[in-house]
């Protein structure tokens, strides 16, 4: 029975990871680049959710409805400016940039929130919680989140495949001039499939906020590394492996941390590592996404 | 005769290699241009700053009596020029009428539509919702002119169209090129088989290492012309010691 | 086509634009000022030289890695905590921390090997992140182990017999010697075979292999010798420190300096991490009370560079000047 708990509770906090990692998977599949300063736009997110939506006069848990839109218009406009600039050299100097907002992000939250923990007060809410058993606890808000994760790879996964702009998206990630020569402005898909992943992961830090606490390294040494790890797991350019991938992830630390709390991020590294050494194309993933 | 595409004293680079060297022609409307020449004469790189995914060094591009220099390669393809590309590039990953709804996404109204194309191609129909990357390279070269068509164009240029298909394929291909022309369209065609490129032409424009080396109509040129304006001869003959 | 490569009268294929002896001498000369150093300059100055020495070696190694093997690594505090917590393990075990460097070092390569085995299955940003990963992964390992003093580490044993000014005169000729041995060991390396398969590898990773360059195995050795420089960083630090904790020998902020020396001096030149450590220093002591600001705006600077003058402040030098302080080429002169 506690070892159902443990799974339970791995499944619920691989909701989190799958939302943490589907941005970061949209944007490679479309740009062949990883964002390294992914995990830290999610802690802005959920520092703008902490610190504005106070102000705003509606009810916390609604913050994202203010937030995430905002967040979406930053992927896009951070797109077409820092991110093209640094692509349009090469995806080496994305890196480099991406690595140094990253950087900047963490260390100006540092300078004018300190270190210390922020979180997102939704107040009882989140303490509601559904007894299954002896047991088993299913926290409300953790459910809701797998079942967000759930619908935005779905509303995703229809989007890429039944919409024009989601067509586009697709045509660029194949061939990029090809796309241009169809007319297309592969340098405003690139913003749209940023806004989208930006505003995914804006979506993630502020319920990450809400269930636990943020700190300015937040973003880097955990959601970054879970979101990453979610997506070779799974394997990279498969959105339905990324679920899967989080959901693994999320118990194999739930596993470790029952052993010894000291474990858990260590049994989810060890999981990525052994998938690296089995199976590096990932659970559903294909052998030339690696290259 | 008004001259509906005119590119006029085009250097191209790649890095340090000039590959188009102060090359000029116009196209005028409805007419068939050939620009043939051997394997790194400049060709393709020519048809691709036209179609705006080279930046030139020099010279200027007009179409219509506008010059686009500076337009991306996506505001050209609104203008009206479609590229076929070499190597036929179609997205891998979608479905052929996934393809042509890309290519059509922000055409003007025309007689090309994917119906029409379907028209000139009968065996697209019952494909239609097949992955392209499945499909033979004489097939895949089709829905490359599909897409290129469904954007409604002005002028289509063909990239070496003819390059690793079987020649009964290529007899094919080249089959449907007057139906094209018919309808209105101006046609800029590279080819390193200068007999296909020759059958279809009005005119040919040959270069020679980025250079222009013979202009005419097909009729007015003799094989010998063409051959030496192909390979090169006449330069090393008449000038040894030349350019190297 | 016609110009051939005639060794012909009128021009010789030289490294650098002086004479070779010159450079052995300059090397020489500055090799003996930072050994004298301690004796000449006034403590304060040592302590950052000794800082700056640890950087240097952190931004020569990171840039061997990105600059010339392409792989960017954002691991390589893995590499600095693996350094110190070996060194502190073999002091614990009765060595004495300075002879041990060498050795603490050769584990932390050690360690590197299998690393490779696992990480080279990713390319570029995959790479990256997962090098991060293993970092963590060492790091959390290291936590859990109480004889190296968990979370709350523990002080390097073995120093306590030396007099402070002793101890501060070491640790610096430590870090000095480290980053000398360094600097020229990577020097040579690049002025090896090895360098020239890098090079070639950057010019066309395919026409590389196509050739007959064993790439792959190529990467490995980078791999592994940045991670030897690194662990013999670490080694150092956790002497000058000398306390051993995973919050700082593990420290991210370890990457990102050695990173944004890198990109600022000139990545992909012998002298770049050089300029870009003094440009650091600059900042550091001019920034100093101001906090973290001092790594925001390294970094942004940092970023600017990367995508306004990729070369760097090296990179424009040269460019403007044609001189090459360190030499790995050749070039034509004609006489």
């Amino acid at each position: 029975m506690t070892w159902t708990n443990v799974i339970v509770q791995g499944v619920l906090f691989g909701g989190f990871y799958a939302l943490f990692a589907c941005g970061l998977s949209l944007l490679f599949g479309v740009m062949r680049i990883i964002n390294l300063a992914h995990g830290d736009i999610a802690v802005v997110a959920g520092y703008t959710a902490v610190f504005l939506v106070p102000h705003l006069h509606i009810a916390a848990v609604w913050g994202f409805i203010v937030v995430v839109p905002i967040f979406a218009l930053v992927g896009y406009v951070l797109q077409r400016t820092l991110l093209q600039a640094a692509l349009d050299r090469s995806p080496f100097t994305t890196l480099l940039v991406t690595f140094g907002l990253s950087v900047l992000i963490e260390n100006l939250l540092l300078e004018i929130y300190t270190a210390n923990g922020q979180s997102v007060n939704i107040g009882s809410l989140i303490g509601n919680s559904w007894q299954v058993n002896s047991v088993i606890y299913v926290s409300w808000f953790q459910l809701v989140v797998l079942l967000v994760a759930v619908a935005v790879l779905g509303v995703l996964q229809v989007y890429l495949s039944k919409t024009s702009t989601g067509r586009l998206i697709r045509a660029v990630s194949d061939d990029r001039e090809a796309a241009q020569i169809c007319g297309a402005n592969y340098r405003h898909i690139f913003g749209i499939a940023a806004a989208i992943a930006v505003a995914t992961v804006a979506l993630a830090g502020i319920s990450y906020g809400i269930l636990t606490e943020l700190t300015p390294t937040t973003g880097g040494s955990q959601v970054l590394l879970y979101a990453f790890e979610a997506v070779v797991i799974g394997g990279i350019g498969s959105l339905w492996g990324t679920l899967i991938g989080g959901i693994l992830l999320g118990v194999a630390q739930q596993i470790g941390a029952h052993y010894n709390p000291a474990y858990q991020v260590l049994a989810g590294h060890v999981l990525f590592l052994a998938i690296l050494a089995l199976r590096p194309q990932g659970l559903f993933g294909k052998k030339e996404a690696l290259t | 005769m008004s001259a509906l595409l005119d590119v006029e004293g085009l250097v191209v680079h790649h890095g340090q290699l000039c590959a188009v060297d102060d090359v000029s022609f116009h196209v005028a409307e409805g007419e068939v241009l050939a620009v043939v020449g051997a394997n790194g004469a400049g060709k393709s790189t020519l048809l691709r700053t036209i179609a705006g995914l080279h930046r030139p060094s020099a010279g200027v591009v007009r179409f219509a009596g506008e010059d686009i220099s500076r337009l991306g390669a996506h505001q050209r393809v609104r203008r009206g020029i479609s590229l076929v590309p070499e190597g036929r590039r179609l997205f891998r990953s979608l479905t052929l009428e996934e393809n042509l709804l890309v290519g059509a996404h922000k055409a003007p109204k025309g007689t090309f539509d994917i119906p029409a194309v379907y028209e000139i191609f009968p065996w697209m129909r019952e494909r239609r919702r097949a992955s392209v990357a499945q499909f033979s390279g004489g097939e895949q070269q089709a829905v490359a002119i599909g897409r290129a068509l469904v954007a409604n164009p002005k002028v289509l240029m063909l990239d070496e169209v003819s390059l690793g298909l079987a020649p009964i394929v290529i007899e094919r291909i080249y089959e449907v090129i007057p139906a094209i022309v018919a309808q209105g369209v101006t046609v800029l065609l590279v080819e390193q088989d200068v007999s296909q490129g020759l059958k279809v032409a009005n005119r040919v424009h040959c270069l020679l290492e980025g250079r222009t080396s013979l202009e005419g109509r097909p009729d007015e040129l003799s094989a010998r012309q063409i051959e030496e304006a192909y390979f090169g001869a006449e330069l090393h003959h008449s000038q040894p010691g030349g350019p190297s | 086509m016609s110009a051939t490569l005639v060794p012909d009268v009128g021009r010789t294929v030289v490294r650098a634009n002086y004479h070779p002896a010159v450079l052995v001498a300059g090397v020489a000369l500055v090799a003996a000022f930072f050994t004298a150093a301690p004796w000449i300059l006034p403590a304060a100055w040592v302590s950052v030289l000794d800082n700056f020495f640890l950087l240097l070696i952190l931004a020569t190694m990171w840039n061997l890695l990105a600059g010339y093997a392409g792989m960017v690594s954002i691991g390589q505090q893995g590499f600095i905590g693996l350094g110190s917590y070996a060194l502190l393990y073999l002091a614990l075990k009765g060595m004495n921390p300075f002879a041990a460097i060498p050795l603490a070092a050769l584990i932390a390569g050690a360690i590197a090997v299998p690393v490779t085995f696992l990480l080279f299955r990713l390319r570029g940003g995959y790479f990256a992140v997962a090098t991060w990963v293993v970092a963590d992964s060492a790091m959390l390992i290291i936590l859990s182990i109480s004889y190296l003093g968990g979370g709350t580490g523990r002080p390097m044993p073995g120093l306590t017999s030396l007099s402070p000014a002793q101890y501060n005169h070491d640790s610096y000729l430590a870090t000095w010697l480290t980053a000398l041995v360094v600097s020229v060991g990577t020097y040579l390396l690049l002025r090896s075979r090895l360098g020239l398969v890098l090079a070639s590898m950057r010019d066309s990773e395919t026409a590389a292999r196509s050739s007959g360059a064993k790439v792959t195995s190529t990467r490995r050795w980078v791999f592994v010798i940045a991670a030897v420089g690194c662990g013999a960083a670490g080694a150092v630090l956790a002497i000058s420190q000398p306390f051993v904790q995973p919050g700082n020998a593990f420290n991210i902020n370890w990457l990102a300096e050695m990173l944004f020396a890198t990109i600022i001096g000139g990545i992909g030149t012998v002298e770049g991490p050089i300029v870009g450590t003094i440009v650091y220093f600059v900042l550091y002591q001019s920034l100093q009370g101001l906090g973290a600001w001092y790594l925001i705006i390294f970094g942004a600077l940092a970023v600017a560079v990367a995508l306004w003058q990729p070369g760097g402040v090296w990179g424009l030098v040269r460019d403007k000047t044609r001189f090459e302080l360190l030499p790995v080429g050749y070039r034509v002169r004609e006489r």
